[in-house]
């Protein structure tokens, strides 16, 4: 995770706030990775969403269960086998993306069970992390991903332009992108594979 | 699967401390008087029955919170707290309930009642059948976890509660739990099930069955009428020590045991308790025959061996369409009798039904014991699930509804 969920500020980050936004006012949602259930917690209170979570941290699924969202502790693609197709009106993977061993079955059976995906991750095509990778020669290091390459968490980074290729390839229709600088500013899509920091990808399966 | 000679003291449980249920008397509750026999799922009826039970806490005015505990094999009603100020040792879940701890009897009316065909006040085996004025022996109705149920349905209703807020059971206990939620729909708002199992495994049978054939074949038990006479201790012994053995794990008794001697220096070449693990068995075996009844082991290994909801229902998703309850589920990564795979059967099912549930598989070197221990992570969830359910039954518009 580029920001560990427990640290999170109390208020509100922007892109929880965009993610809820492409919530509609009850749906049923489930969010994968859902760390403490803040944002789980915030749709259900104020959108009135019918929420669930997968959660493989014991400790963030305690506070779960803590904040009284229903969580399932364990593996996200074991969690989701659980459930029924299309038990879901939104499927939210929130910065995890990157953390998937198997990211394609991972957003599948995201689509399997729920009509629409949220999906956020880093974006590893910013200006930032090219240039240091070109002027240090070493994996880059940032803010957003401040792990070394042997101890981190990050197994599948992608780019902007290379989520909008897998999108093509796994015949997925990107129903909205947004956008956010490294400082949490909303941009616009022109040049997003350079200046974007982190992507919110609103996807479905073509002609659902 | 209790294993109550183990069972540590929590250091603020002792008797007038704090957080203890202090002082506390079992009950009677007597119903199914001829002829209004309870009709047994066997088909044999059963009257009158008596059940034991003990209440901590008070009954809210609004008799929204009264939460139900369901012991496990050897358990009984004594779930915590003391019956005299001699009690050496508190209720089988001490750590669990009282003033503060999970089950805060400050907030929660908790019950607890020994099952059918036990033997610690409930009707059993070891009653008196009316019919003949001696203990009913082998003349005792086979009884299922759906009739420990359905007795329990009784006292719930004899106590005025028409909903319970939530219900909790470890093992058998769980099993209970599983069968409240289907069988009663309406009448639980909330369930937890702890290291349980929709169905026994064919290994759980397995080592019920051993269990009993050590009972059996024990001369002593012959018919099994030795109400009287000396019973058959070392069948029962046997079957409590290969009990045991399944409550606990590798790893543990690697820890607490390993190879050690005891009080010996050398092996003996004998056949005397030479290691530790042997006298520790036999101390268990020992003790366990002063406080149960063999037959009431046989009679309640045996309905844990009947229970399987999904060969009742067709499918365990279609035993759980019923369930309006939100449920908990919480296993053991240790533990090889009721394994992690057999709570996320429950899960699976659970999930395809929509109902709102919530699973923890705790890390624990200790087995299928684990419930019984203290756990930080079983307290804290027990705890918060529980807050969280009464917040949401006392404000009905909050969250947690069925997809």
């Amino acid at each position: 995770m580029i920001f560990p969920r427990r640290d999170r500020p109390k208020k509100l980050r922007l892109d929880y706030e965009l993610i809820e936004s492409l919530v509609p006012d009850g749906a049923k949602v489930l969010d994968l990775g859902c760390g403490d259930g803040q944002l789980l917690s915030e749709l259900i209170e104020i959108k009135g969403c019918i929420g669930r979570g997968i959660e493989i941290d014991e400790q963030a699924a305690l506070e779960c269960i803590g904040r009284g969202v229903p969580v399932y502790q364990g593996d996200m693609l074991e969690g989701m086998s659980f459930y029924t197709d299309a038990q879901f009106d939104v499927v939210i993977l929130s910065q995890t993306l990157q953390q998937a061993l198997r990211p394609p079955e991972v957003i599948r059976e995201m689509l399997r069970v729920g009509r629409r995906a949220i999906i956020s991750f880093p974006n590893f095509g910013h200006w930032a992390v090219r240039l240091q990778l070109l002027g240090t020669g070493r994996m880059p290091r940032s803010r957003a991903l401040p792990y070394h390459w042997y101890n981190t968490p990050n197994v599948h980074l992608c780019t902007v332009k290379d989520f909008r290729e897998f999108c093509d390839r796994e015949n997925l229709e990107r129903v909205r992108e947004i956008f956010l600088s490294p400082r949490q500013r909303r941009i616009g899509s022109v040049g997003a594979n350079w200046r974007a920091g982190l992507a919110i990808f609103q996807v479905q399966r073509r002609g659902a | 699967m209790a294993t109550d000679d183990d069972i540590p003291v929590a250091d603020d449980s002792r008797l007038g401390g704090a957080h203890s249920a202090g002082l506390v008397e079992t009950k009677c509750f007597t119903f199914a008087d001829p002829p209004e026999e309870l009709e047994l799922e066997c088909g044999q009826r059963l009257g009158p029955i008596t059940l034991a039970y003990e209440t901590y806490g008070e009954l809210a005015p609004a008799r929204d919170n009264a939460v139900l505990i369901l012991h496990a094999l050897s358990g009984d009603a004594h779930v915590a707290g003391y019956h005299s100020r001699e009690d050496r040792k508190p209720g089988w879940w001490d750590i669990m309930v009282g003033p503060g701890k999970p089950f805060d009897t400050t907030k929660y009316f908790v019950i607890c009642s020994n099952i059918i065909g036990g033997c610690k006040g409930s009707t059993g085996p070891s009653s008196p059948n009316p019919a003949t004025g001696r203990p009913y022996a082998m003349d005792f109705p086979m009884v299922t976890v759906g009739d420990m149920v359905r007795t329990q349905k009784r006292l719930i209703d004899h106590l005025g509660i028409e909903r319970l807020l939530s219900m909790a059971g470890g093992s058998l206990g769980g099993m209970q739990v599983l069968e409240w939620a289907v069988r009663y729909p309406e009448h639980v708002a909330s369930a937890m099930s702890i290291a349980a199992t929709a169905r026994l495994s064919a290994q759980g049978i397995a080592f019920n069955e051993v269990g009993r054939q050590a009972i059996m074949t024990d001369p002593n038990w012959g018919t099994g009428d030795y109400y009287g006479r000396e019973p058959p201790r070392a069948g029962l012994a046997i079957a409590r020590m290969i009990g045991h053995i399944t409550y606990l794990s590798d790893e543990q008794m690697h820890e607490k045991f390993g190879r050690r001697l005891q009080d010996r220096e050398t092996v003996g070449y004998d056949f005397k308790a030479d290691f530790q693990v042997e006298s520790y068995l036999r101390y268990q075996g020992d003790s366990f025959v002063r406080r149960f009844d063999a037959n009431s082991y046989l009679y309640i290994s045996k309905a844990m061996d009947y229970f399987d909801l999904a060969a009742k229902y067709g499918s365990l998703v279609q035993a759980f369409e019923r369930v309006r309850a939100e449920f908990l589920v919480v296993s053991f990564t240790s533990d090889w009798l009721f394994p992690t795979y057999q709570s996320k059967e429950i899960v699976r099912a659970l999930k395809a039904n929509g109902v709102p549930t919530t699973f923890f598989e705790i890390p624990s070197r200790y087995g299928h014991d684990t419930f019984l221990l203290p756990n930080e992570q079983l307290a804290e969830t027990v705890t918060g699930f529980l807050a969280n359910v009464q917040r949401r039954v006392r404000s009905p518009a909050g969250k947690g509804g069925r997809l």
